[in-house]
């Protein structure tokens, strides 16, 4: 075996995306020496995809806004599933994460008298997403970018070595975590250039590696979205939350192939676009839930009346919520109404004028015109739910974000809790900051309070080496790509944005037959930036999380957010007390167990008019709630924001 | 930190040895497509132009229409005692000149130093004449390189200078335009040139005026627009300008091209200016 | 469906490569890093390429498409004729490090000698008091997604290895215009840095940095030359020196001591 490059650090933080960067920033200003694993190059991760803009109740433009109404927007859009102390973190710090990105060089759009500009977004009450244009989560990780290369140069002024407290280690994955009696000890990986062996010896480590979208085969999600950090985690030890919970995003593109699955935005519908299937019909209106009838219109007649007149109009049954629409849409194919390529039509060109769809919506003429050759102002738009974000992560403490494992956290898509079953636009680039920044705080107080660091145990590398060597060895193994598409088609068809428990239990027996060829798949010689080595690595990760995914949702016997069961649909407040949790024995069994979802405090609960609560909890709860003195109790005695 | 010590050739943010060698591509450029046909008519468009300058410029003859008070830009403003004297608007001051000096040297010196020195010029020679380089992903000739940073190529600095006396050259010409509204045996007059003329001078303002220079001066070395709000909208102005300072620069040629021939045709009596009054 | 077409793509590394010869399968709508993929899929598993969103968005599948530096995600395959051959090969600027994978360490190590943002004094986060008008132009150069095409097609360093060491690149003229135009951004000698330590006379406007951008942004019109132009006002402009010498001002009139105003 080849020698392995070895580093010691204070703290190793996986994933160089939002929360990875934030959290590598906030070690360093620790004064932890913090080494940053990247799986691309610095500053490329699927960060950059975000369009929107982060969620902060900034009140720049409504000053109505606190963070009280972003907590009730975040734990209704959630449906009540979100672990309230994370949501109350996030409502109450995200305006301080992004003020400090101005100090930072992030700009920001601007309001006339020169503060940072918020936008309207689905489920928010007031403007508050800080934006620029549609490529905000390029600007967040370009500031958090630029702000690490700038604490390299505070470095190198000081010791003349950049790298002295905090280095990037680019195309760098980490295949295992390394845990020393029940700690964390270190993590081992490769280099994508080399294709060498690299160990980091360290106390604590961050985990930021984002989502699982490429276990799906329609998904928005970029080719790292493997979930590694969910499974580093769950080999590590520690415990995934609510993995059933995946946001299908009702429109994505269809066709050509090369774009299936990229997302189109929902102001195409909040500026006027309809959906139609193959017959010309405006099927939306065949699928208001009853809980939402009162709120939409019901002729086209009245939708269409909403776009100018709000107030005396209900809104047109396009704008349900995510859940809803992808349903919908998945119904209306199911019953062969589709469009030529499997999704509806999206057409806004026939209802605006191409003066109007220019000036509102330029980036996706742009994309239709580019990548489909579609004029959006001419033709409609083919579109179907795409795969879009995991609200299922690693099992955290709110405050510290750390996991079961001493020396483990985790921050961002990776982590779980935050989200609740269903994400609000917008929240997860706050998410990104507020908890990147607890992860890196939480990191580098963990590794003060340690008397001693646990080493690295030797048969735990080779062992590590030998695992991540294994394709190599496996002659006449099956082509990785083959395998991958099947789990990808699996998961995709059986559990997709609808599930039933025949398709469940199908999906798990698959994915047990998947694990034997998993363990089969051949690399083509070569360690030297050899894709088809590296998708054999990732397949272990992706077809365990998608275990995880497909047992929790066969448990999990209702409908909430980002899970539908065909079979259970409807909320059940009995259900909402559940979390359930993966974990997983060192031979990679799966196990979900059922949890009790933490009790929200009744100063928070109060936030919240009965009324409301009542859709959601049970009546026992709700008499807890009744016995409780109402005002405001506990959530604001704390800070006023 | 590092118990084994990194490769020292690692670069930051990146994976990897730098220094290592290229991919062992030999072509000079793989493009398909016909990159050599832009820097191609470049070389004939401004060889052209430049032979004709030349030849006009030297003749120091048929620049001047006595009846109509057409001059031709290339011999404003005419300085020199050898010029004829109603062509001489601001006076004879200069001695008399010897064959093929022309008699606005002054002038097109600096003109010919604010093209010389034009962002967008320089774009066009460096990649025709120059060949560096001739297209985008086509390698240049050149051994060596070392771009505008030393002499002489650092002059092109000094567009400014050019950019300020291109500035009073345009109010000379466009003085000589208003003059040329010259009825034959006085009053006021208006012909075929006198469109030419003033034509050819709103042309030479344009182009001027779009000049990269002129687009720092008015508000483009600003950090804050919003201080300034009539700089800025003149910034704005210049900058919708500037994005054809281009068309302007190759439309200049081709008008002072025109009105120089026009005005030597009609000077030479090959042509009959089109008079409208007068 | 799909039909057949002849691709040539580079394979190998630093010591030795090739064009290989492909027939793949293409489909309607598809872009070349799906052929790259389906070559990848079906007949060389070990082809390496590097990718990530697939959307135009990050900037990771630079190469070069029939010689003209280019996004693989963001080429459709119906821009080349039917019996056309498309070659595909890795940054010529950069070293290879294994078929369409180059080594871009360069420009991180350039961006990493360019001075940060200095955030102004005495300005509390949340204070930053900013005018749409006045971030315009730096937004637009943040909308750069560090492809590294601009740095890949300059002739400067592709044609010249040994600029490599005084010559930062268009990418990084981009960066220091952005911060030079930012209205609170504290430093002021960033023209003087451009000039001294980026090799911004290198530079001969030449254009195909902005003809090669992916996000359209106007490399040499907005930044620059701008830049160039800022130099001047500080090193060759008459009528600035004059007004310097009588008003006795020191510097350029433009950097507020206090950021909130505007």
């Amino acid at each position: 075996m080849t020698d392995i490059e070895r580093h010691s650090y204070d703290v190793v933080v996986v994933g160089a995306g939002g929360a990875g960067l934030r959290a590598a920033i906030e070690a360093r200003l620790a004064g932890k020496r913090t080494a940053i694993i990247c799986k691309s190059l610095f500053g490329k991760a699927h960060t950059v995809m975000a369009e929107g803009g982060a969620a902060a109740a900034m009140g720049n433009v409504n000053p109505n806004d606190n963070w009280q109404v972003h907590f009730r927007d975040t734990m209704r859009g959630g449906k009540f599933m979100n672990h309230w102390r994370m949501a109350e973190l996030h409502a109450k710090e995200a305006p301080e994460r992004i003020w400090e990105l101005e100090t930072y060089g992030a700009l920001f759009d601007r309001t006339p008298d020169g503060k940072i500009s918020q936008r309207n977004f689905g489920g928010h009450e007031y403007p508050r997403l800080a934006h620029v244009g549609d490529r905000t989560g390029l600007e967040l990780i370009r500031t958090l970018q630029q702000k690490i290369v700038s604490l390299q140069q505070d470095d190198f002024a000081e010791t003349g070595d950049y790298e002295a407290k905090i280095k990037v280690f680019a195309e760098c994955t980490v295949t295992e975590l390394l845990v020393t009696d029940g700690r964390i000890a270190g993590a081992f990986g490769y280099q994508r250039e080399s294709g060498e062996f690299v160990l980091f010896e360290a106390p604590a480590v961050v985990l930021a590696t984002g989502g699982i979208g490429k276990s799906f085969k329609v998904t928005s999600n970029s080719w790292e979205y493997t979930g590694d950090g969910h499974a580093l985690a769950l080999r590590a030890g520690a415990k995934l939350l609510n993995m059933e919970f995946v946001q299908f995003h009702p429109t994505g593109m269809v066709w050509p192939p090369s774009v299936k699955g990229i997302l189109v935005t929902e102001s195409v519908r909040g500026d006027g676009g309809v959906l139609r299937n193959s017959e010309g019909k405006r099927f939306m209106f065949d699928y208001v839930p009853d809980v939402f009838r009162k709120q939409y219109a019901e002729t086209e007649d009245e939708g269409d009346r909403w776009y100018t007149d709000p107030d005396n109009n209900r809104r047109p049954p396009e704008l349900l919520p995510r859940d809803e629409v992808a349903r919908a849409i998945n119904a209306e194919v199911k019953a062969g109404r589709g469009s030529p390529h499997g999704g509806v039509f999206l057409d806004i060109a026939s209802r605006r004028s191409a003066d109007y769809i220019h000036k509102r919506l330029p980036s996706m003429y742009h994309q239709f015109k580019e990548l489909a050759d579609v004029d959006i102002t001419k033709e409609p738009m083919e579109v179907g739910p795409t795969c879009h974000y995991v609200m299922g992560g690693v099992e955290v403490d709110p405050d510290t974000a750390a996991a079961a494992v001493p020396g483990l956290f985790a921050a961002g898509e990776v982590s779980g809790g935050m989200h609740g079953s269903n994400r609000l636009g917008g929240n997860s680039l706050s998410d990104l900051l507020v908890f990147g920044k607890r992860a890196g705080e939480g990191a580098a107080s963990y590794v003060d309070g340690l008397a001693e660091r646990p080493a690295v145990a030797q048969a735990d590398v080779d062992a590590a080496s030998e695992e991540a060597l294994a394709p190599f060895a496996r002659e006449g193994g099956e082509n990785p790509y083959e395998v991958h598409s099947e789990l990808q088609q699996t998961l995709n068809d059986l559990v997709g944005i609808i599930r039933r428990e025949e398709e469940l239990t199908t999906a798990v027996k698959r994915i047990a037959e998947l694990r034997a060829r998993v363990d089969a798949v051949a690399a083509p010689p070569g360690r030297k930036y050899n894709p088809g080595w590296h998708l054999c690595l990732d397949l272990r990760n992706m077809l365990l999380v998608g275990e995880c995914v497909a047992r929790a949702a066969l448990e999990r016997q209702e409908s909430r957010g980002g899970h539908t069961r065909d079979d259970y649909p409807g909320m059940n407040p009995e259900w909402r007390k559940v979390n359930l949790v993966c974990s997983s024995s060192p031979a990679g069994d799966v196990d979900v167990v059922r949890q009790p979802m933490p009790v929200m405090p009744m100063g928070l609960q109060h936030l919240f008019d009965r009324a409301e609560l009542a859709k959601y909890v049970t009546e026992e709860e709700l008499t807890a709630y009744d016995a409780a003195p109402s005002g405001d109790g506990a959530a604001d005695e704390e800070e006023e924001n | 930190m590092t118990t084994t010590a990194t490769p020292p050739t690692r670069e930051p943010g990146s994976a990897g040895p730098a220094g290592g060698g290229r991919a062992g591509i030999a072509a000079r450029t793989l493009r398909t497509d016909r990159w050599w046909f832009q820097p191609l008519i470049t070389v004939l468009g401004l060889t052209a132009w430049l032979v004709y300058a030349v030849v006009r410029a030297a003749t120091q003859k048929y620049y001047w229409v006595g009846a109509y008070h057409y001059l031709t830009p290339f011999a404003s403003p005419c300085l020199s005692k050898s010029c004829i004297p109603e062509a001489a608007h601001f006076g004879r001051p200069l001695p008399e000149f010897p064959p093929l000096i022309p008699f606005a040297i002054v002038t097109l010196s600096f003109l010919l130093a604010f093209r010389l020195t034009c962002y967008y010029y320089r774009k066009a020679y460096y990649r025709s004449f120059w060949q560096s380089p001739p297209a985008c992903a086509v390698r240049e000739p050149h051994r060596k390189y070392s771009g505008e940073t030393r002499f002489p190529l650092i002059i092109q600095n000094f567009h400014r200078y050019f950019f300020y006396v291109a500035v009073l050259i345009s109010l000379i010409n466009t003085y000589d335009a208003v003059l040329a509204f010259h009825g034959k045996g006085g009053g006021f007059g208006f012909g075929l040139g006198n469109i030419i003329l003033v034509g050819n001078v709103v042309c030479l303002w344009m182009y001027t005026l779009s000049c990269h220079s002129c687009r720092n001066i008015t508000a483009g070395r600003l950090n804050h627009f919003s201080r300034h709000p009539v700089r800025y909208r003149m910034w704005m102005w210049v900058s919708k300008l500037n994005e054809r300072h281009m068309m302007w620069a190759w439309i200049t040629l081709g008008t002072l091209t025109l009105t120089d021939a026009y005005i030597g045709l009609v000077s030479s009596n090959t042509l009959t200016d089109l008079r409208f009054i007068h | 469906m799909g039909t057949q077409r002849h691709f040539r793509i580079w394979r190998g590394d630093d010591e030795t490569g090739d064009l290989v010869d492909f027939d793949v399968e293409v489909n309607e709508g598809e872009v070349v890093l799906d052929i790259v993929h389906r070559v990848q899929a079906t007949q060389a598993p070990d082809l390496a390429v590097r990718w990530n969103c697939k959307a135009g968005k990050c900037g990771s599948c630079s190469a070069e498409i029939n010689g003209m530096p280019k996004l693989m995600c963001m080429t459709r395959m119906s821009t080349f004729g039917r019996d056309e051959t498309v070659t595909v090969t890795p940054l010529r600027t950069f070293p290879v490090i294994r078929d369409l994978v180059t080594d871009v360490s360069f420009n991180y190590r350039k961006a990493r000698e360019m001075p940060a943002f200095a955030p102004p004094e005495g300005v509390a986060p949340g204070e930053y008091r900013m005018q749409q008008v006045d971030v315009e132009r730096s937004q637009e150069f943040r909308k750069c997604i560090e492809c590294f095409l601009c740095q890949n097609t300059c002739h400067v360093v592709r044609d010249h290895e040994e600029n490599k060491q005084a010559f930062s690149g268009p990418r990084l003229f981009i960066r220091a215009a952005e911060l030079d135009m930012h209205p609170l951004d504290a430093k002021d000698d960033r023209k003087e840095v451009a000039q001294a330590e980026q090799g911004l006379g290198y530079c001969n406007i030449t254009k195909c940095c902005t003809e090669v951008c992916p996000e359209g942004i106007h490399i040499t019109d907005n930044a620059i030359i701008p830049m160039k132009e800022r130099v001047v006002d500080r090193r060759y402009d008459p009528i600035f020196w004059l007004g310097r010498k009588i008003f006795r001002r020191p510097g350029m009139p433009e950097k507020p001591a206090d950021g909130r105003r505007g």
